[in-house]
């Protein structure tokens, strides 16, 4: 990425906060490590994931204890500046991207696993902890922590509360939501709540379902308890090639009809499926159109009946090609490729920029087929790979960002899309969050009233706007202008 | 099928006083007691999507849940959280604004894990859409699983989607003698352990168990278990639907509290759910005791059935703390400035 375009969030006014004042009260809450002020030290921090669009932070904070970050959130409060909450920078969607003059509260030094009980199955953890790093703590007393986003390695459980991640395992096991039980955070102004509960309920309004996937726009994670799942005993996974779209997509119904909830259920197209056997050579069948990957996972006795059915119904489907996971080391060589999807498409093009719709599962032909022809139209390639169980596609539109335009038709080739994505009843995020990427395509999603609500519920935790402003929810103005360009490029 | 919402909207923008709104009337017992003038609800029915391969129903507010389940059950699916059902015309619409789940909650989950969207009218007649039919969804604040058990006191819910799954393949009911102590432990060993426990029930010295899932696995977790004895499966349906003598008491309590909890020394009989998570509790002990024998654990709890004047002195909820109850008042603000319906219905001032 060598042409960064600058944050398209709207850049509140927040000249009025006295910056060299609130400097010098950070100074004296964090020590001198932890306050980061130098263009060079912040440079780091002047994107997240999305690589794609950059804005230097007038701070970075990074503090080692509650006490310190509820220091920040008070000392900012007071001084009117906003705040960027950030865990490992891992998002694709910006929204950890620094807002102009804001301040970044990294809280990636929060990162101690606080207590794990076995018998409850739950883990407490610390926001800057990361997401593997808690099912590796609890792998002694055969336990996990189900959600697994791809990022698994390197994301934080803060960043994943904040984005509801999920992951290849959801439709059986869930995302963040449904394996969150308590939390911890702070709001704005620094009061610190504990909202849900080490109990499976809590008096008053479901606010963890509010706090979760709210992009960090609400409150501040300072701690988690989350549900450990006890480890099936053994896992299988079928892979299957189809020649084409429209079958594999049939056979995924079929599945589901038959009444399997497989652990997982992946598929990749042929370009997705090129790009990852060059990268970690599985074996995929390269000719196939269609790639399915579905697993089953429970007690061995589970697991056959499981996969019998599945291998059944596959071949009822059309499979061209069928085989079965004989050993662990082939279960994850078979989803290697899957699993570095991105990283293998990174390869093949120096841009790609994630899409992240979903789609009811009925419409995957119809929408691929509209997604070659944007890409001939716009002239970039795609390949795509597709949470096939709960319909959340990812599309990686290929590009140069050296070639004048490029970035351009692809961030267009994009909100086609989502937009393509809502028209068939889904949605323009499944999992990866709006953060600025998408926060134009809200206004097709939802009507001006429902985005008036989501502002005014932003305003019921935060009422000055201070936390990541601009980011998720588009003001009425964008909308008005989203859709005289959009509409504008899509007669073009 | 009928289509209501332009006649709520009318009631709604008309309204001179608080609104109770109100399906078939069958859970009028929970929370505080109702107030306002009646919106029934129940006249706007219908099934509007089914898509078994997707794994979703939606269905306006007052469709019979009977109706629902019979539509899932031709499919061989069902919703896996087992909502209670009071009576024949219990509705959906107050499935979702009651919140309240059945015995296969600790393993299945929630009502609101399985809200996937939620339309409604809110306090200024704005009709708005959250969620909708597909399960990953993270666009916006996750609106349609805060209206999940918030007791109409946000809008009025016109249509709900649902994510529903297949029905277990194979199932069956064990029963064990053990006492209160012996049965939370054991339950709690169990449940970390990959079995196929989807339900548990502890009252009077015995422990019932159901296993559901592949067949094998099953057969396979019942020699595990040891023998055990076994118990005709319309138990689970008696629990479900609270249908059990052990509900026939005048003030009932239902503490939540973490699995873990030790025996809950209070006065009165038990029955215990959830893995131990959830407790009901038939006692006449004083409120401000058994309130806090539940926040001592680390729980909360309800005053479930109760005389009104009861509920009306000390709350059918446990209180909250200072700072989350203004989230509380500021939400409801967002969708209900007026504060026009159910006033009270979950606490005094709300």
């Amino acid at each position: 990425m060598n042409t960064p375009l600058p944050s398209r969030a709207p850049a509140p006014d927040f000249s009025a906060g006295d910056r060299a004042a609130l400097l010098h009260e950070l100074a004296g809450i964090l020590p001198g490590a932890a306050l980061l002020a130098d263009p060079e030290d912040l440079k780091p921090y002047e994107c997240d994931g999305l690589t794609a669009y950059r804005q230097m932070p007038f701070a970075v904070t990074l503090p080692e204890n509650e006490t310190q970050v509820v220091a920040v959130l008070e000392a900012c409060h007071r001084h009117g500046v906003p705040v960027v909450a950030r865990g490992a920078g891992t998002g694709l969607s910006g929204g950890a991207t620094p807002v102009a003059g804001g301040v970044i509260l990294s809280l990636a030094r929060l990162k101690h696993i606080l207590r794990i009980d076995p018998l409850a199955r739950t883990a407490v953890v610390q926001p800057g902890v990361r997401n593997l790093a808690i099912s590796e703590a609890a792998a002694p007393l055969g336990l996990y922590y189900a959600p697994d986003p791809s990022s698994q390695i390197a994301c934080t459980i803060g960043g994943n509360v904040a984005e509801n991640s999920g992951g290849v395992h959801c439709l059986k096991y869930g995302l963040t939501v449904h394996n969150v039980l308590k939390l911890r955070v702070a709001l704005i102004d620094g009061t610190v709540v504990e909202i849900g509960s080490d109990a499976l309920d809590a008096p008053g309004y479901d606010l963890l379902a509010v706090l979760i996937g709210s992009e960090g726009m609400l409150a501040v994670v300072l701690e988690a308890t989350v549900k450990l799942t006890p480890k099936p005993q053994l896992a299988k996974v079928v892979m299957a090639s189809f020649d084409d779209m429209t079958r594999a997509g049939n056979a995924v119904a079929a599945i589901i009809a038959a009444g399997i909830i497989p652990a997982g259920l992946e598929m990749m197209d042929k370009p997705a499926t090129r790009a990852v056997e060059d990268f970690v050579h599985a074996g995929y069948d390269l000719e196939a159109e269609a790639i399915l990957l579905a697993e089953s996972d429970g007690t061995p006795e589970e697991v056959e009946e499981e996969i019998a059915a599945m291998k059944a119904v596959l071949e009822q489907a059309g499979a061209r090609e069928l085989r079965v996971s004989q050993s662990e080391a082939e279960r994850l060589k078979f989803w290697a490729g899957r699993k570095a999807a991105f990283p293998a498409v990174g390869r093949i093009t120096p841009d790609y920029l994630c899409m992240d719709g979903t789609i009811p599962r009925k419409h995957l032909a119809r929408v691929l087929i509209r997604i070659g022809e944007l890409a001939q139209q716009y002239g970039l390639r795609c390949a795509n790979v597709f949470h096939a169980g709960d319909g959340n596609l990812h599309p990686l539109i290929m590009f140069d960002a050296n070639v004048p335009g490029e970035l351009e038709r692809a961030t267009e080739f994009g909100a086609r899309i989502l937009e393509l994505s809502v028209d068939v009843g889904g949605t323009i995020t499944g999992e990866h969050g709006v953060g600025i990427e998408k926060v134009g395509q809200m206004c097709v999603q939802f009507s001006p009233e429902e985005l008036a609500a989501f502002h005014a519920l932003k305003a019921a935790f935060d009422p000055q706007g201070l936390l990541n402003p601009g980011k998720a929810v588009p003001t009425p103005r964008r909308c008005s202008e989203y859709r005289l360009t959009g509409s504008a490029r899509e007669t073009k | 099928m009928s289509d209501l919402s332009e006649r709520f909207i009318e009631r709604i923008k008309s309204a001179t006083a608080p609104l109770c709104i109100r399906g078939s009337g069958s859970k009028d017992f929970h929370g505080n007691p109702p107030r306002g003038d009646v919106l029934e609800t129940a006249g706007h029915t219908g099934i509007v999507a089914y898509e078994p391969t997707e794994l979703f129903i939606a269905a306006r507010c007052g469709t019979p849940l009977a109706e629902i389940e019979a539509a899932l059950n031709e499919k061989g699916q069902c919703l896996p959280f087992e909502p209670p059902r009071f009576a024949a015309d219990s509705t959906v619409g107050g499935m979702v604004a009651a919140g309240l789940s059945g015995p296969r909650r600790a393993s299945a989950g929630s009502v609101r894990d399985y809200v996937l969207g939620v339309k409604l009218i809110d306090g200024q007649a704005r009709e708005l859409a959250f969620g909708g039919q597909v399960m990953k969804n993270v666009a916006g604040y996750d609106v349609s699983r805060l209206i999940a058990g918030s007791l109409g006191t946000l809008g009025l819910i016109t249509e709900v989607s649902l994510k529903v799954l297949p029905q277990p393949v194979a199932e069956t009911t064990l029963r064990f003698e053990m006492n209160q102590g012996e049965a939370l432990d054991q339950l709690n060993r169990w449940a970390g352990q990959p079995l196929p426990i989807v339900a548990s029930a502890w009252q009077d010295g015995a422990l019932t168990l159901r296993l559901a899932g592949a067949r094998a696995a099953v057969e396979a977790a019942q020699l595990k278990l040891g023998a055990g004895g076994t118990a005709p499966d319309s138990f689970w349906n008696d629990l479900r639907d609270q249908r059990l003598p052990f509900f026939a008491a005048e003030t009932l309590w239902r503490l939540s509290v973490p699995s873990t909890a030790p025996v809950l020394a209070l006065p009165g009989e038990q029955l215990i759910e959830w893995g131990g998570a959830q407790r009901w509790l038939r006692s006449d002990a004083p409120p401000e005791a058994i309130r806090a024998a539940a926040a001592n654990v680390g729980g909360s709890a309800t005053l479930y059935r109760a005389p009104a004047v009861l509920k009306e002195r000390v709350g059918a909820f446990a209180p909250l703390p200072a700072p989350l109850m203004t989230l509380h008042r500021n939400l409801k603000a967002v969708f209900d400035p007026q504060g026009l319906f159910n006033p009270g219905r979950m606490y005094q001032d709300l």
